[in-house]
């Protein structure tokens, strides 16, 4: 398994050669900001993508295919329209909570994107509390949604800031209850951590049952937090035109439009750090010589494989199934999830104290 | 039982004319009792109210005819009023006694400026407010000086006014209050994904929670009844095609019957089976845009796609046979405008073929889904006495338990001679209208697999004169259409033109009833019912 | 489709013609193509249908036809996020004001197709008292596209014309005018103006009548 320390180490040196130590780790964050950045953005435009290649072949359309080779450079070409689009301002709306509204969507889903460890080494924000970090971070974004849905003086934007509001916080809940079992299981919050422990076989099946219960909470009431279809009521495009973004134009509107799908893989790729793995390659004890080849795989294609399977079963979801009400929502969460939540973390600490796992 | 009987004991001065259907002549004063006691009469019960149309008969004053029919005994009558005063034309209201009439009263009010006393909201239907004039008054003038095209913004009032008549019997008018400052009204419409073309929602909201919804049409009201008037018979032919886009056939088909039923011109079995298979055909193809959209506004969105790739096959056949594919100009008065394609029998039998397994994987993707039953069981629950009362036709109206197909009704073409079942469902929610529309699908394949082997040789056309001339007199056909009764009506005076062509809209009555049954439901209900009511905008405007 | 396919290729060279006789920078032509190839491969429409041709224009986007193939990847349903307007159906009087009005909610650069007889002429309600005779009459259209309705190939003709055209504009200078703050304050004064003396002629108007 190759360690990607030893190159961050390295630059760490050269840099500690040439300049003193406060000014080295200055210059490093400002590296591993643009770093991030330009992951995200490079993530999101594959996602984008993938979903509209994905969403085609489930309807029996092609897709994007004229622009570039099999339609590849259509990205670019969304990006560079989105950035020259007029960026509307609007009269009578709280201008400075408007114009601020995008960039708390983007901050907080970029701090959650920092927390995932991509590779053994790569690893932004790892520290003892990882996934309390991680949660906290994710839960800023709807801040900036409810913010722009107030700011706009739009009506259809308000409704849907308020039901974004009750469902993003009511299913946090369940992410985090879902999360919390696998915790118990590992007994450590640091994502590098949750990852080592799983080289002798990922939590879904050394969890066996109450893992499985948390890996399905997890991906509805991910899929819940992200504001994807069937959850996707806050910008339900058939009843609310589109939701709270529906006054932003131009960049704004794309930070947005940014923001959905890079919580889409943020989630999906928490789901597998703690469910599948991370970048850990699929070990079975006992088989040394399949685990050896298995390591030979680098350990990012390991994780972005997993990542973009479970997008991709987001996906499929979202494109097939209708969407819920908004009371049915809530009871989906409250009187179902929360409580099968619950007792299935209550299993799973049965299950470790009397050590009924792998 | 004799209904000439019963109503001169109720009201003696109504006068009768006998024809086709009986007609009662009343007048403005006597209007409002004898409405009631049709409707009442346990003997007579006329609870639906067919269509309403408002007259301009020139010196004979304006008036309105009313077409009732009674659903438990299946009796019809022509009821028919008018008043001299054109200044100030009154006449008593019937929206008490029939609801589908509120918004019919309204859209004489905006044609010939006819008030209707006691009538709760008397505005324009159709155009703006600051519409100088009653369009389909003959006197009418259209210039553009009087009426420019207004580029300024329409307010919406909250208040709406009602004229009731006092103790002395004058007319007072009385301001009605519809949305109290202090509610969050919602505009939901024109241009609104849901709304299914320019339709215009005014909500207002507790919450999620729908507490009444105001209904808003005109933003597509083309005149085509004004029109009509200054158009020769197979001239207006083509007008009927572009009401109700997704009924095409079933609409024409009616136009041309009337006008055939009233030349008395006998019709060939070949035209009558095409027509059949034709209408059946549209069917499908509405049916199938139904699913697709009403998959769209839930949400599913794959589906969608489903219903228009398989639809798309619909629109090949009819393009091999009539050159359109959407617009399908085809039935002309005394048969169609040319014989079907060689081809046309072996793939409609492709289509059926490949249609039936493709109807299980909509239920497997759409109708099994859980979520969808949950958005549509027991949302929007329309009672079997409103449907009648709002005349709710199609669909919608056998959702909620009124056997209304006017194919079973009044067969025509060749429907009496086809065995098919009408399918009735009781629930009148939002599933039922879906269930329906599904089950109707599968009968119009069967009905279509009945004829289609047996289409009989002969002339697919008739004859016509060059100029149609249609006798004097008033004439009213309808057909089923994809979403419910169409009718039409022409009066002539003998000449090329139609005096007075009405078409009765399948859709007005469906947004009429949409207030009763979208309260205390969610937006997304609305949506939801929306959907499943499947009216087209064009249509209800006219 | 091939470029000897089009057939009004003249008319779009006498329009490069055109907008190059001033002569252009190197550096900001290179941008300016650059620009053009993003904005006329990312073409978002608006939802917009009133009759016939929407539902056609739904097949353009359906199974068979599909135009996310060319880059028309999403139609917005919120005009601040679409790029072009297609007119498909009849407009009528009442629906002129709001038509404009969404087309003033768009955001710049916008365009505008004209879809069907209904859209360019009026078409068969072109006698009608209540339609208003060609899109035109209240919005800059950059294409037409005939028919009643235009086949779905003949829309997706429109649009790819559309995409021509935007090739060719210029996008700085051309397209991208911009307004200084203080004159954008001005020309709001001025449209307030405008409405408030509208308002007062109407109500002049209302007082006549009564």
């Amino acid at each position: 398994m190759f360690d990607f320390s030893v190159v961050t180490n390295w630059i760490h040196g050269l840099l500690v050669s040439v300049m003193p130590l406060g000014l080295a780790s200055f210059v490093e964050c400002v590296l591993i900001g643009i770093c991030i950045m330009l992951m995200y953005a490079v993530i999101a435009m594959i996602m984008i993508f993938m979903e509209r290649k994905v969403c085609a072949s489930f309807q029996c359309r092609l897709g994007p295919n004229r622009v570039g080779p099999w339609g590849l450079c259509q990205l670019f070409a969304d990006v560079i329209k989105m950035l020259i689009k007029e960026i509307i301002v609007i009269r009578h709306s709280d201008r400075f909570l408007y114009n601020l509204a995008p960039y708390i969507v983007i901050l907080g889903s970029i701090l959650a994107f920092a927390c995932i460890p991509i590779n053994k080494g790569i690893e932004v924000l790892d520290f003892n509390v990882g996934i309390f970090f991680f949660m906290a971070a994710s839960s800023i974004g709807v801040v900036g949604i409810l913010l722009a849905g107030w700011s706009s003086n739009n009506k259809y934007s308000l409704i849907g800031a308020m039901r974004s509001g009750a469902q993003m916080i009511s299913y946090e809940l369940s992410v985090g209850l879902s999360i919390m079992t696998i915790v118990v299981l590992t007994d450590t919050m640091q994502f590098s951590e949750i990852v080592e422990r799983q080289a002798d076989g990922w939590f879904i099946f050394k969890g066996h049952i109450p893992a499985l219960i948390a890996f399905v909470t997890y991906l509805i009431a991910g899929n819940a937090e992200v504001n994807r279809g069937p959850f996707d009521l806050p910008e339900a495009e058939s009843e609310l035109t589109a939701g709270y973004h529906t006054e932003y134009s131009g960049m704004h509107f794309g930070l947005f439009y940014l923001a959905e799908f890079m919580n889409l893989f943020i989630v999906s790729s928490i789901a597998a750090t703690v469910f599948l793995g991370g970048w850990m390659p699929l070990h079975i004890a006992g088989w040394n010589g399949f685990n050896q080849i298995m390591d030979y795989i680098p350990g990012f294609v390991w994780f972005f494989g997993k990542a973009f399977f479970v997008v991709w079963l987001l996906m499929w979801i979202k494109w097939t199934f209708p969407r819920l009400r908004v009371d049915q929502i809530l009871h989906l969460e409250w009187k179902i999830l929360v409580p099968i939540g619950l007792a299935n973390l209550l299993l799973m600490t049965v299950c470790v104290v009397f050590g009924w796992h792998f | 039982m004799n209904i000439q009987e019963k109503i001169t004991g109720y009201i003696p001065q109504v006068q009768f004319v006998e024809g086709d259907t009986l007609w009662a002549v009343v007048a403005p004063a006597h209007l409002h009792d004898l409405a009631k006691a049709l409707r009442e009469d346990a003997d007579m019960q006329f609870d639906f109210l067919r269509s309403l149309t408002g007259m301009d008969w020139g010196e004979d004053g304006l008036g309105v005819v009313y077409h009732l029919e009674s659903t438990r005994f299946g009796f019809q009558l022509v009821m028919k009023t008018a008043t001299t005063d054109r200044e100030h034309p009154e006449l008593p209201t019937v929206c008490d006694i029939w609801k589908g009439a509120e918004l019919n009263e309204r859209e004489v009010f905006d044609y010939f400026g006819i008030v209707f006393t006691g009538h709760p909201d008397m505005r324009r239907l159709y155009l703006r407010d600051d519409w100088v004039g009653y369009p389909l008054r003959k006197d009418f003038d259209e210039s553009k000086e009087i009426n420019p095209l207004r580029m300024t913004n329409e307010v919406t009032s909250d208040v709406t006014s009602t004229i009731e008549i006092d103790e002395h019997g004058h007319a007072v008018e009385k301001t009605r209050v519809l949305f109290e400052d202090d509610e969050y009204v919602v505009n939901i419409g024109p241009q609104h994904p849901a709304t299914h073309g320019v339709l215009r929602f005014r909500v207002s909201l507790e919450g999620e929670v729908i507490k009444k919804l105001q209904v808003h049409c005109g933003y597509i009201h083309r005149g085509i009844e004004k029109m009509c008037e200054s158009l020769t018979y197979p001239q207006t032919l083509a007008l009927t095609d572009r009401l109700d886009y997704l009924g095409a056939m079933q609409s024409r088909h009616a136009l041309c019957m009337c006008i055939e039923k009233a030349m008395g011109v006998e019709i060939p079995e070949r035209v009558q089976y095409i027509r059949t298979i034709m209408d059946e055909l549209q069917r499908i193809d509405s049916h199938l845009l139904f699913f697709s959209t009403l998959c769209m506004d839930l949400g599913a969105l794959t589906a969608f796609f489903y219903g228009f790739r398989d639809r798309e096959k619909i629109l090949d056949i009819f393009e091999e046979t009539t050159g359109g594919r959407l617009i399908l100009n085809y039935n002309v008065i005394g048969g169609v405008q040319a014989d079907i394609h060689p081809n046309f029998v072996k793939r409609v039998k492709d289509f059926i073929a490949y249609m039936r397994p493709q109807l299980k994987e909509y239920h497997e993707v759409f109708s099994g889904n859980i979520i969808a039953q949950q958005r549509m069981k027991g949302v929007g629950v329309l009672s079997r006495e409103d449907a009648i009362s709002f005349g709710a036709t199609g669909g919608t109206g056998r959702a909620s338990g009124w056997a209304c197909d006017v194919r079973k009704r009044h067969p025509y073409a060749m429907y009496g001679k086809v065995h098919f079942n009408e399918i009735v469902f009781q629930e009148g929610d939002c599933y039922a209208r879906y269930m329906v529309r599904m089950k109707e699908i599968e009968e119009s394949m069967n009905i279509i697999e009945q004829l289609i082997d047996n289409i009989p040789e002969g002339e697919y056309q008739v004859k016509m004169k060059p100029v149609i001339r249609v006798p004097e007199g008033s004439y009213y056909s309808a057909v089923e259409t994809s979403r419910g009764e169409f009718g039409v009506y022409i009066e002539s005076r003998g000449e090329k033109y139609p005096y007075r062509m009405k078409f009765r809209s399948t859709g007005l009555p469906l947004i009429s009833c949409l207030d009763t049954i979208t309260r205390g439901g969610k937006i997304a209900d609305l949506i939801a019912i929306g959907g499943t009511l499947d009216y087209i905008v064009p249509d209800i405007d006219r | 489709m091939k470029y000897e396919d089009f057939n009004d290729n003249e008319y779009l060279e006498s329009l490069v013609k055109e907008l190059n006789a001033n002569g252009a920078n190197v550096l900001v032509g290179v941008l300016d193509d650059v620009i053009n190839w993003g904005r006329s491969n990312s073409l978002w429409p608006l939802t917009f249908a009133t009759s016939c041709c929407g539902i056609e224009y739904m097949a353009v986007g359906a199974a068979r036809y599909d135009f996310a193939r060319f880059g028309f990847e999403v139609t917005r349903a919120s005009p601040r996020q679409a790029d072009f307007i297609m007119v498909a159906g009849t407009i009528t009087d009442k629906m002129a004001p709001v038509l404009k009005r969404l087309y003033e909610q768009m955001a710049d650069p916008k365009y505008v197709i004209a879809i069907g007889a209904c859209a360019v002429s009026g078409g068969p309600f072109k006698k009608s008292y209540h339609v208003v005779n060609g899109v035109d009459k209240i919005l800059p259209v950059d294409v037409y596209v005939p028919g009643c309705p235009p086949r779905p190939e003949a829309m997706l003709y429109g649009m790819m014309q559309l995409q021509r055209k935007v090739k060719v504009e210029k996008f700085f200078g051309g397209v991208n005018k911009q307004v200084k703050k203080k004159d954008y304050k001005r020309l709001l004064q001025e449209e307030d103006d405008k409405k408030q003396q509208e308002l007062l002629a109407d109500n002049n108007l209302t007082v006549k009548k009564a």
